[in-house]
């Protein structure tokens, strides 16, 4: 839709006996003064640790010693004898595959009915407060998940006649993971229910009106044949947002490491090999296992999603 | 007339289905509002218990004589420990302010540079920016803390400012939002004479406010809920902020203690939540220029 290809004539008033330097700078001059502060601290901040990263994974770093090339040693190690690892990966699949797709579609769902509700912005705040009341949180996580009888959830179960005894939540592996998972859905409706909303507010009204008169029926059918190839693009937005958080995910309930390492995730492993025992080089395996999975899966999103009308336009500009 | 009578009843029959589906599906979303909402309203409210209303069991809902003693506790009792809760607010404060500044002016700059002057390899860029968008951040924690090191900026502020103000969302929402300034615009400022620096300080930064608005909501939650950075970053307990306070006293449970974590757990909570009210309009009308093509 917005092409680029104006861009080009600019620099034709200029003479062509100016050197390519003074060419070089009227052209791009300005805009890598403008562009310079964020590239200096993208490069330094973001590329160089990914590809840091991906140089220390094949040494045993430690912080002390000089760094030894050690080859795919470290992936060895990680997929053949790590078993905290594969737990971390389970879990990140366990914990990241349910709370992640069940929060995009909440988001999506939610932002639906809310747009075509009375009180939008009361709603909208309300759905997306949770995901940003942040580490206050752990008051009322404390209080209902509590472990003595006087805790909200076993007082109710007790009176219920339930269970006898209290559970203790927070040390019990049977229930660290599945009460992250509800921690995380329940502060799920973030970002992307934010830019659902958007997308949703600004659809094109005579789309559905023309719908209706090609024979649209009820709304499931708008929502399917009208509604979401509008908002294609956010729907791909909030997808990338989705892989990047759960595949990212922290338990928050439960401590690190866990008992038994059992809501132990990715995130938390580098932590663990990263901060608790210093092998730099391992976490950097480890970092780049979680790198290539998120990057991977949000390229798949993005081959599946994206309205691909780069193509058409590259070639246009090839052949003219 | 007979068939006009059928007609009207039909009519009729169908408004009342509509309403009663519309009242079911009020009142399932009344509900669900309930149940998101509750959590946060306990937690915000617990911050004006009484000590007796703290401790009771079972526990009450709303407060019923409200108090700021919780604060006073927070403030002054804890006063006493090695570092004074005010130190952390102070830590916390600076150090957002900074960051949303930071990310603010970059971001703006960067963007207004790649949608409307001419960035060289500015497509291979624009992919960089976006694949930053497609992993955790926990990828470059390691490397990220070895270059803090190496660049000294290890237990100092700036290890928790500079490395999160070049965002790779922000650069890409400034770019998005930026597209839509009319070209005309510029060149009409040009022709009058109007230097770069103030097109980009009188025309594309009152056009970018509601971006910028956006990006200051995103950037305040992110930085003043972020525990995990100054607790890598940082080994001076006085540098730390204030989730890090807060996992502290949640952790050592002493029930004296529960008031003044209550209301710290409001002071976290709070500012994000009326920031975003505040700047809810803007962020609407931004986020609809955050979909990805």
């Amino acid at each position: 839709m917005k092409t680029s290809t104006i861009k080009a004539p600019a620099t034709k008033a200029s003479s062509p006996k100016k050197s390519w330097i003074k060419r070089w700078i009227q052209k791009y001059g300005m805009g890598s003064l403008f562009f310079m502060p964020f590239f200096i601290l993208f490069v330094l901040f973001t590329i160089v640790p990914v590809l840091i990263g991906m140089a220390m994974s094949f040494t045993n770093y430690d912080m002390l010693m000089t760094p030894k090339f050690i080859g795919l040693d470290n992936y060895k190690n990680l997929f053949i004898f790590d078993e905290n690892f594969a737990k971390a990966l389970q879990n990140t699949f366990i914990i990241g595959g349910i709370a992640g797709p069940v929060g995009y579609l909440a988001s999506f769902l939610f932002a639906w009915i809310i747009n075509n509700m009375k009180m939008k912005k009361l709603f909208t705040v309300i759905f997306y407060a949770p995901s940003i009341a942040g580490s206050g949180m752990v008051v009322i996580w404390d209080y209902l998940f509590s472990g003595d009888r006087y805790g909200f959830i076993n007082n109710l179960l007790i009176n219920a006649g339930l269970i006898q005894s209290p559970i203790i939540w927070n040390a019990d592996t049977d229930f660290i993971v599945p009460i992250n998972i509800l921690i995380l859905v329940w502060g799920s409706m973030g970002t992307g229910f934010l830019v659902f909303m958007a997308g949703l507010q600004n659809l094109d009204p005579q789309l559905s009106e023309s719908g209706r008169i090609d024979g649209i029926r009820n709304v499931f059918q708008e929502l399917w044949f009208i509604t979401l190839p509008q908002v294609k693009p956010q729907l791909l937005y909030g997808a990338i947002n989705t892989i990047v958080v759960s595949l990212g995910v922290f338990p928050s309930f439960g401590g690190f490491p866990s008992p038994n390492y059992v809501a132990h995730t990715l995130a938390a492993h580098i932590q663990d090999y990263g901060f608790l025992r210093f092998e730099m080089g391992y976490a950097s395996a480890v970092s780049m296992v979680l790198f290539f999975l998120s990057f991977g899966l949000g390229q798949v999103v993005i081959r599946l999603l994206s309205e691909r009308e780069e193509k058409p336009v590259r070639k246009r500009r090839a052949r003219g | 007339m007979v068939e006009k009578g059928i007609k009207i009843k039909i009519r009729h029959r169908d408004a009342v289905r509509l309403n009663f589906s519309k009242i079911l599906l009020y009142a399932a979303m009344i509900g669900l509002a309930c149940i998101m909402a509750l959590p946060l309203v306990y937690v915000l409210g617990t911050a004006f218990k009484p000590i007796d209303e703290l401790l009771k069991f079972p526990p009450v809902f709303f407060v019923k004589k409200p108090t700021l003693s919780n604060f006073s506790q927070l403030f002054l009792a804890l006063d006493s420990s090695t570092v004074p809760f005010l130190r952390y607010l102070f830590n916390s404060v600076l150090v957002t302010a900074l960051a949303v500044l930071g990310t603010i002016v970059v971001a703006t700059m960067g963007g207004y540079a790649m949608s409307k002057l001419t960035v060289p390899f500015s497509k291979v860029l624009f992919t960089l920016v976006i694949i930053a968008m497609t992993f955790p951040g926990n990828v470059i924690q390691i490397p990220l803390y070895m270059i803090i090191k190496w660049l000294g900026l290890y237990n100092t502020y700036a290890a928790l400012i500079v490395p999160k103000i070049a965002g790779a969302y922000g650069m890409f929402l400034m770019k998005q939002f930026c597209d839509q300034l009319p070209k005309p615009l510029l060149e009409a400022a040009r022709i009058d004479g109007a230097g770069e620096f103030s097109i980009y300080m009188k025309i594309a930064l009152p056009f970018l406010r509601p971006a910028w608005a956006t990006l200051l909501v995103f950037t305040f939650t992110a930085c003043w809920n972020d525990g995990a950075a100054s607790l890598i970053y940082i080994s001076d307990q006085s540098l730390r902020l204030l989730p890090v306070m807060l996992t502290a006293i949640s952790e050592n449970t002493n029930l004296a203690r529960a008031g003044a974590l209550a209301a710290a757990s409001f002071i976290i909570m709070a500012p994000s939540l009326i920031i975003f009210i505040l700047q809810q309009r803007r962020v609407m009308a931004t986020m609809a220029h955050s979909g990805i093509k």
